[in-house]
């Protein structure tokens, strides 16, 4: 050896691997305003299309007259539903097995649906056609309030199916209701209910929010008259599906639709679906030849494309004088707007709210979720989440903080006490999920210690005295929550979308000089896959990471998979990648083992080559062996170095977490002040440091942006009225905490490397923390639930509902 | 609708146009001159993601009609690099601090920033998150990008950048 040879340590830290705060590939072009994103495409003779939308939430559609639009210059075409039925796509399906209009069909069930669609050389053009369109409406009585949706006399909504008794997921109780979902004993939690020493009953809603990331929905459909080929390039955070669904409804052929997702300007569930835009401005193209744009704006965004949550929770927790729980029954009233256009898993009507169980050993549960439809925009994505996890986390974990105040327990103990323990796994949940893996009582002991709780109940107790005392207008909330996420949907014995498996894809192709490129099902939408996927195959094959080219979003390329959300991208694609790499490897063992003239199992794998076992110099790099395998591979084996792997999981993954939100909230003014907030997040191994913490900063401020102020909210005539950045909360920098972050490390024991995910933990941990803190805050007056959003106004309004605020003398 | 023609100066370099008095001054940069790295977020004046310096201000180009511009002195992202064509210390914090994810909102606060620190060189935590009060960031919860801009601070500054203590 002489001094020029690196050390292990070199040779690792050349790598770049798993575990390195490895600095972003994609910043290069995205700090120079060269990232490449769907309004950014520009193509010869390129069109554009926009909405006529209703102003009206329920009415019926008399007449629509487009000879005026006609005539307004620029303008090319206006389509409606009429255009629509001669192709069969005046309605959709949608991904919960619904049909939903794409253009208004006789009537409109929610303000700004779309009506028509306006086909002009420019966006201003179109803007005046949409002007210019006439519709005539008869307004009929809106239906806001989901739970009067199943009134006798209710309005009837969707006429198309108000004779069908049964729907995607079941039989329907009345002309308003989509489907019941049970899960569950219900005897069984009748009988823990019955000998209960100690119940709480409460509900807890969780109020309709937008994940309205700063990109809004958009894309460009290109149709080849001659090829018969249809381009989309799209905010896609799933091409293959939309390939498929376009597929399927088109009529298309399906290689010869493109789809190309290209740079995404941050997703949070909004850009799953399928979506009225794509279909008209695929119809536009074809129509007229010529490619067509379709770029949603903010208020498009916020009031048409995909809410979230809106899900009334009734929670009852049944328990022991000591705080053991005993059962848990909750009964949901899932509000899904006009179509339901949910993006769960097929078989998952109400995704995977059986998680609400939480991290407790409940010995028996049941649920029901009743899914109704209203006068609303259509939707019910996972913002930041697995699909519909972040209720349950929310519904369980004021649970328990209610089941602490009824039974003057600290929260934390309460928790402490009925955790789920680490010998216990894995755990079979009362409602039916295989926890893998779990140490809960660690993570929330770490947090406990770091934050000084017990120093902070102290504090507490001495400023509630003080307060009772009218020394100071403050009152002080510690918020706990402690969550278990589940994510990596997911196996294909119980997931799928559209009868597609949900599993996910890598394809990796070595280059001779020891470099290579990786294809893959998944999509970044800011998450960094360019950067992390390299890391995963670093560490696994020994190829710097920096030699490692990432690709995604080009179904014509890239292996078929189902994309990115639900925290899925890391435990399926992850393990995807992990999984190809190592077929790679093998192949690579065979060409080390002929070279050095061994048997295989006489070389053990170091770092970036393989070695003789007891014979150190003799060393073959994984650089050379890629050489090798174009230039003299053993005899009998095929030339090249590539693999695929399509992973279906054999489980989800389970990654938790104990966060902790102190706040000080000043009851004459409901103004809040969060004074520490401190997460900590066990989501197994860790691929990149660096950007978890950038995850869980982003995901605790889309939390903190729900508990403590955004809510899409409709008024009794069912205007929407979060419509715009007017109205709908975005913290800025300035309201924005300063986040502390944590871990503890239990690696998934069924995934290759150990990862379970961690983008979307700070939303579903995040949220009870914050709305925690608060009714922390007003426990001791005897409040014991506030609902959310908790903006000042609210905070106001409930310590006057409490009797705090001195009114005025009426003058 | 009868067009106008207007001249301004854009990274340097004189451009000239025909627009509608209606065009915003953010659709004749993204679709006239074709830089798209100025990108559009809201209808509303909030986001910030279509920010772009105007004779020495800091401008939400979404709300400046292109025929305001006329005569004027713009630079945009496209404009921030170094002469030499290296990451200028703000690109270059950005990227060593993880104060990006999605980079929709980083051309925006990237030239927001720039002016900031030519007004305050050096700024507190608190005067970076009022600086950048007008700039929404879906992803990255702020933290990152206020360091991302003391570094910058700090390398312009020639100093040794210390991470502030979690
Ligand atoms: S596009 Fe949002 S402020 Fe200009
Ligand atoms: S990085 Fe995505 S909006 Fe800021």
């Amino acid at each position: 050896m002489n001094d020029m040879t690196p050390t292990r340590e070199e040779r690792e830290a050349r790598l770049e691997g798993m575990g390195c705060k490895r600095k972003r590939v994609e910043d290069i072009r995205f700090t120079q305003g060269k990232g490449n994103y769907v309004d950014d495409v520009k193509l010869p003779g390129m069109l554009h299309g926009d909405f006529v939308r209703s102003p009206h939430a329920h009415a019926r559609v008399k007449a629509i007259n487009t000879e005026a639009a006609l005539k307004v210059p620029g303008v090319l075409a206006v389509i409606t539903a009429e255009t629509l039925k001669t192709v069969n796509l005046a309605w959709m399906p949608t991904l919960a097995g619904d049909v939903q209009m794409v253009l208004a069909d006789g009537k409109v069930l929610f303000q700004n649906q779309e009506v028509a669609f306006v086909v002009a050389t420019d966006r201003y053009a179109a803007d005046d056609g949409i002007n210019a369109v006439e519709v005539e409406y008869e307004p009929l009585p809106p239906l806001v309030d989901p739970f009067k949706a199943m009134a006798p006399d209710a309005p009837v909504l969707r006429e198309d199916i108000k004779d069908k008794s049964d729907g995607a997921h079941g039989p329907r109780k009345h002309y308003n209701h989509i489907f019941e979902w049970t899960v569950g004993d219900k005897d069984l939690t009748d009988v823990a209910f019955r000998k209960a020493e100690v119940t709480i009953k409460e509900l807890i809603s969780y109020q309709r929010v937008h994940p309205s990331p700063l990109e809004t929905c958009q894309c460009v459909c290109s149709f080849d008259k001659i090829k018969g080929e249809l381009t989309i390039w799209g905010t896609f955070q799933a091409p293959h599906v939309i390939r498929t669904v376009v597929a399927l409804i088109a009529k298309l052929p399906e290689q010869k639709i493109h789809v190309i997702s290209p740079d995404i300007g941050g997703g949070f569930g909004n850009k799953v679906g399928a979506y009225p835009g794509y279909i008209c401005a695929a119809v536009a193209s074809i129509v007229t030849g010529k490619p067509v744009k379709w770029v949603e704006d903010r208020m498009e965004n916020l009031t048409t494309t995909s809410f979230a949550r809106d899900y009334h929770m009734t929670t009852e927790i049944a328990a022991t004088k000591e705080g053991k729980v005993t059962g848990l029954r909750v009964h949901v009233l899932a509000d899904h707007g006009a179509f339901d256009a949910c993006a769960d898993p097929s078989k998952w009507p109400a995704g995977f709210f059986n998680i609400v169980t939480g991290s407790y050993d409940f010995p028996t549960a049941h649920l029901a979720v009743d899914g109704v439809y209203t006068n609303k925009a259509p939707g019910g994505v996972a913002y930041r989440c697995s699909f519909r996890v972040t209720e349950a986390a929310y519904c369980i974990e004021r649970g328990m903080d209610i089941l602490a105040q009824k039974l003057n327990m600290d929260p934390a103990e309460l928790r402490l006490k009925n955790f789920v323990r680490p010998e216990q796994f894995p755990y079979h949940s009362a409602l039916g999920w295989e926890y893998d893996s779990g140490d809960y009582h660690t993570a929330m002991t770490k947090a406990m210690e770091t934050v000084d709780y017990a120093g902070l109940r102290r504090e507490q107790a001495a400023r509630r005295e003080a307060f009772k005392r009218g020394e100071t207008r403050e009152i002080m909330g510690i918020g706990v929550s402690f969550f278990t996420e589940i994510v990596g949907a997911g196996p294909s014995k119980n997931c799928d979308i559209l009868g597609i498996a949900m599993f996910d894809s890598c394809e990796i192709r070595l280059h001779p000089t020891g470099a290579g490129i990786a294809r893959m099902g998944t999509k970044s939408q800011g998450q960094g896959h360019e950067t992390t996927w390299a890391q995963i195959i670093a560490t696994e094959i020994g190829i710097p990471a920096d030699n490692i080219m990432v690709e995604e979003g080009n179904t014509d390329t890239a292996p078929y998979g189902l994309g990115t959300y639900g925290s899925r991208s890391t435990p399926v694609a992850g393990a995807a990648i992990a999984m190809a790499a190592r077929k790679i490897k093998a192949k690579a063992q065979m060409i080390a083992a002929y070279k050095l003239e061994v048997h295989e199992d006489d070389l053990e794998w170091d770092i970036d080559g393989f070695r003789v076992k007891g014979l150190p110099e003799k060393f073959l790099g994984m650089k050379d062996i890629c050489w090798l395998a174009y230039n003299s591979p053993p005899p009998g084996m095929e030339p090249g170095l590539e693999a695929v792997s399509y992973y279906d999981p054999p489980n989800m993954t389970y990654p938790f977490g104990a966060y902790i939100c102190v706040m000080d909230i000043d009851v004459d003014t409901g103004v809040y002040k969060v004074r520490r907030f401190y997460a900590l997040d066990d989501c197994g191994t860790r691929i990149n440091p660096m950007i978890i913490e950038g995850q869980v900063h982003g995901g605790l401020t889309e939390a903190f942006a729900i508990a403590m102020g955004q809510e899409i909210h409709y008024d009794e005539a069912g205007n929407v009225l979060g419509g715009s950045f007017m109205d709908f909360f975005l913290p800025t920098a300035v309201e924005t905490p300063h986040w502390e972050t944590d871990f503890t490390v239990t690696p998934s024991p069924h995934h290759p490397i150990g990862a379970k995910g961690v983008g979307e933990s700070p939303n579903v941990g995040g949220v009870p923390a914050f709305s925690n803190a608060v009714n922390d805050a007003f426990s001791f007056l005897g409040s014991v639930h506030i609902q959310m959003p908790h903006d000042f106004w609210r905070n106001w309004q409930a310590a006057k509902d409490l009797g705090l605020i001195r009114e005025p003398a009426a003058a | 609708m009868a067009k106008t023609h207007v001249t301004m100066t854009v990274n340097g370099a004189q451009v000239e146009g025909l627009v509608e008095p209606r065009t915003l001054l953010v659709h004749f940069i993204r679709e006239n001159l074709q830089m798209t790295g100025t990108h559009i977020g809201c209808d509303t004046t909030h986001c910030g993601a279509c920010t772009v310096d105007l004779n020495g201000m800091s401008v939400k180009s979404c709300t400046v009609f292109a025929v305001q511009a006329e005569g004027a002195e713009i630079t945009t992202i496209e404009g921030m690099a170094n002469a030499d064509g290296t990451l200028s210390a703000l690109q270059e914090g950005f990227r060593m601090m993880h104060g990006l994810q999605c980079g929709y909102c980083t051309p925006g606060m990237i030239v927001r920033a720039h002016r900031l620190l030519q007004e305050n060189p050096s700024p507190t935590e608190e005067d970076i998150r009022a600086g950048i009060a007008g700039n929404l960031c879906r992803c990255t919860g702020y933290q990152n990008i206020v360091k991302a801009i003391q570094y910058a601070a700090a390398k312009q500054n020639g100093v040794e950048f210390k991470e502030a203590a979690e």
